[in-house]
């Protein structure tokens, strides 16, 4: 009874959020195969809300498979283990209801779509994602300020999705999607790679952007540049499908120095 | 995931049957009392009844082709090839009985008019049963008709170009048309005159075990311009119907035309259809086609580029669903220098269905400097679909440029899921992608056009996915 009446009155004063679990991503114990081939093998993660976490790894070591994972990619199989996503089972949803739920993945190589407009897409999408009418011109100014904070050239709303774009162009608009669908959590996978300084500059403060104290990014990355110019709660280091250390940010700094060598 | 299961989709404004209610039907069958009876029936001038006669001869003499998808379900002895409607020609829409109006009001007929058209014509089975235009376009010496007043008020016009362009020997489909055409439009624009507004006819074909052959025939005369659409559709019966329509367009020196094209026949109708346009001097035809229904259809629009720096354009698509066959294409024959093509061909097979890219490009030696550009692109939607591309080009002088593209391919699940992953659903996934994939076609056509073909894509694609 004390604590009902405890909670009664957090309640009235901070509001609902405030009592609420800060718990918004938890990976427990998960094995998944692609190819029929074992990638992950017990994989154990918690995200809460506010937080930066970056997974790193070698080539091969299964970080993809967990972005993949997570958003139920019908071509990895998850034999064991489970996925709660802001207190709910979300392990064998369909991916575009996980996305409705609140995650988003920015893609690796980020597929083109002939005939689909930036701006008709992402207005489909947020659409499906909010359920609610997409006021055009809000809308529409919405997407040219944040395309300008991300040195994006305008002509890219009506050009074809992807469609001709350069691989930095490409990442840019993956940050884009990410600011106008505005998730609870957003993997990044390798957005980094293949940038040149710059750019990497530019998806940073994209991802500045978007980071508040209700969401959480998770970063998957080989390399360690990204991590200068942004502020990391957790580093997670992946090797063969396991997780064999969680650290700070000077982990980062220490892989960077002398490479995964010594996790091995 | 689910298997994918297919429902048969909901056609719902197109397959309204109305009773086969008619004031005349001709028996089932072809024979020259038959022909005879048309002719008197239609009130022919002899001219046209010798004409329609000579054609019925010719039919009996020409084969069956010996390609392309197999028509031998085809049994002309259970066609009637003649149904007169049980209304005359109407120049009001309040005059169209009401079952026929009604049938037009659904598909958006008069409503179109009235927003963005210069004219219309309707034809239900065998006649054309309202036409009108716009007053300042008949101050200009605009002629648009039906093809039977066309004959009957027009007949030097009529004479010099009734099938010129296609000649009756041209195919048996097309020698049948000629014995027993009835209705379609015809237009006259006159010299320098451009119609800025669309002209429309939309072809309706109610009666079962029928055949609708309406003949359209456009004279766009020297540095005149126009844009016409036709649309067709019809209900599904069990048994087959056969449209075997003509059209024949003159397009003079630097003269425009736009030939729009949204067919939706019923997956019962053969679609042996003639099309063909002979274009003049630094003229351009332009086809944009979109062809949604039929159970086969064999439809290869041609451009004949006669005059020196003659232009032409094809944009097509095709989308073929269980049980249909769609052999669609294009010809051009480039026959004078500095002319050029554009063919941009498109398909989707889905379900079982078929669709053949069949083509040709001839130019002749005396077509240099001429340039030609084909690009088709099949995209199949599962594995039991088909798509196939057969071209002929048939280049008989070095100096040209000639390019040839094709590419097949499959929806990528890659692409699907990355879809997913921004919260659309599988279908809405799949339909985004198929819309895009046609974009490239749908932005040619008028934008009601344009959005009944989104709509046609989502119906076909509706209940894809279980």
């Amino acid at each position: 009874m004390q604590d009902e009446k405890y909670q009664y009155k957090v309640n009235e004063i901070y509001g609902k959020e405030m009592t609420m679990s800060n718990k918004l991503l938890e990976i427990k114990d998960l094995y998944v195969d692609a190819e029929e081939k074992e990638i992950l093998k017990g994989i154990n993660m918690q995200i809460n809300k506010g937080e930066v976490h970056v997974i790193m790894g070698p080539n091969g070591s299964g970080k993809t498979t967990t972005a993949n994972a997570i958003l139920n990619n019908p071509i990895y199989m998850k034999r064991n283990g489970s996925i709660l996503f802001d207190g709910e089972d979300i392990t064998n949803l369909k991916t575009d209801e996980i996305a409705r739920k609140g995650i988003f993945m920015s893609f690796q190589s980020p597929e083109e779509i002939p005939g689909v407009s930036v701006t008709n897409f992402l207005k489909y999408a947020k659409n499906k994602i909010t359920g609610e009418p997409i006021k055009i011109f809000e809308f529409k100014s919405e997407l040219k300020k944040y395309m300008e904070e991300l040195n994006m050239n305008p002509k890219n709303m009506e050009r074809s999705l992807n469609v001709g774009f350069s691989g930095g162009e490409k990442k840019k608009n993956e940050i884009l999607q990410m600011l106008v669908l505005n998730p609870k959590l957003a993997i990044l996978d390798e957005t980094d790679s293949g940038l040149d300084v710059d750019a990497i500059k530019t998806v940073s403060k994209g991802i500045e952007m978007f980071k508040n104290k209700d969401n959480a990014i998770l970063i998957i990355t080989h390399n360690t540049k990204i991590l200068n110019s942004l502020k990391v709660d957790y580093v997670h280091v992946l090797i063969n499908g396991k997780i064999v250390k969680t650290g700070k940010q000077e982990l980062a700094k220490e892989i960077e120095e002398n490479g995964y060598s010594k996790f091995k | 995931m689910s298997k994918t299961q297919i429902n048969e989709i909901n056609r719902n404004i197109y397959d309204i049957k109305n009773k086969d209610e008619y004031e005349f039907k001709i028996k089932k069958g072809l024979t020259k009392e038959i022909i005879e009876e048309i002719s008197k029936q239609k009130d022919d001038p002899e001219w046209m009844k010798e004409f329609r006669l000579n054609a019925l001869e010719v039919y009996n003499k020409l084969e069956l082709p010996t390609w392309g998808p197999d028509i031998s379900e085809l049994d002309m002895n259970e066609i009637a090839t003649y149904v007169r409607p049980k209304t005359k020609l109407n120049n009001s829409w309040e005059d169209v009985p009401e079952d026929i109006k009604q049938t037009f009001d659904k598909l958006g007929i008069p409503e179109a008019e009235k927003k963005s058209l210069a004219g219309v014509g309707a034809q239900y089975d065998s006649e054309v049963v309202y036409h009108s235009m716009k007053e300042d376009l008949i101050k200009q010496g605009v002629i648009y008709t039906d093809m039977e007043t066309a004959v009957r008020e027009y007949p030097e016009l009529v004479k010099q170009y009734f099938m010129k362009c296609v000649p009756v020997y041209d195919h048996k489909f097309v020698a049948l048309h000629g014995a027993v055409w009835s209705g379609g439009s015809f237009v006259y624009v006159p010299k320098g005159v451009k119609v800025e507004v669309p002209l429309q006819s939309y072809f309706r074909l109610n009666s079962p075990e029928s055949g609708q052959f309406e003949h359209t025939l456009i004279i766009v005369e020297e540095g005149a311009s126009l844009h016409f659409i036709e649309g067709c559709s019809a209900p599904k019966y069990n048994k087959v119907n056969l449209h075997a329509g003509c059209v024949e367009l003159y397009v003079k020196d630097n003269a425009y035309l736009r030939y729009s094209t949204i067919e939706n026949w019923s997956k019962n109708m053969l679609n042996l259809n003639t099309k063909k346009a002979i274009v003049g001097k630094n003229a351009k035809m332009d086809w944009v086609t979109g062809s949604f229904g039929s159970k086969i259809s064999m439809l290869y629009p041609m451009s004949i580029l006669n005059g020196e720096g003659a232009k032409t354009e094809y944009t097509g698509i095709s989308f073929a669903g269980k049980g249909q066959n769609l052999d669609n294409g294009f010809k051009v024959i480039h026959n004078n220098k500095n002319t050029s093509s554009v063919v941009n061909a498109k398909s989707i097979s889905k379900n079982g269905g078929k669709c053949t890219y069949r083509s040709l490009v001839r130019i002749n030696e005396t077509a240099t400097n001429s340039k030609s550009s084909v690009s088709c692109e099949s995209l199949m939607l599962d594995d039991i679909s088909i798509s196939d591309t057969i071209p002929v080009n048939d280049i008989r002088t070095d100096e040209v440029e000639f390019s040839h593209e094709a590419k097949i391919g499959k929806i990528s699940d890659k692409a699907i899921f990355y879809l997913m992953s921004r919260g659309l659903s599988e279908e809405d996934a799949k339909a985004m992608i198929v819309r895009g994939f046609a974009y490239p076609i749908s932005k040619e056509l008028p934008v009601e056009y344009a959005v009944e073909m989104n709509n046609l894509i989502n119906l076909e694609l509706e209940g894809v996915i279980g």
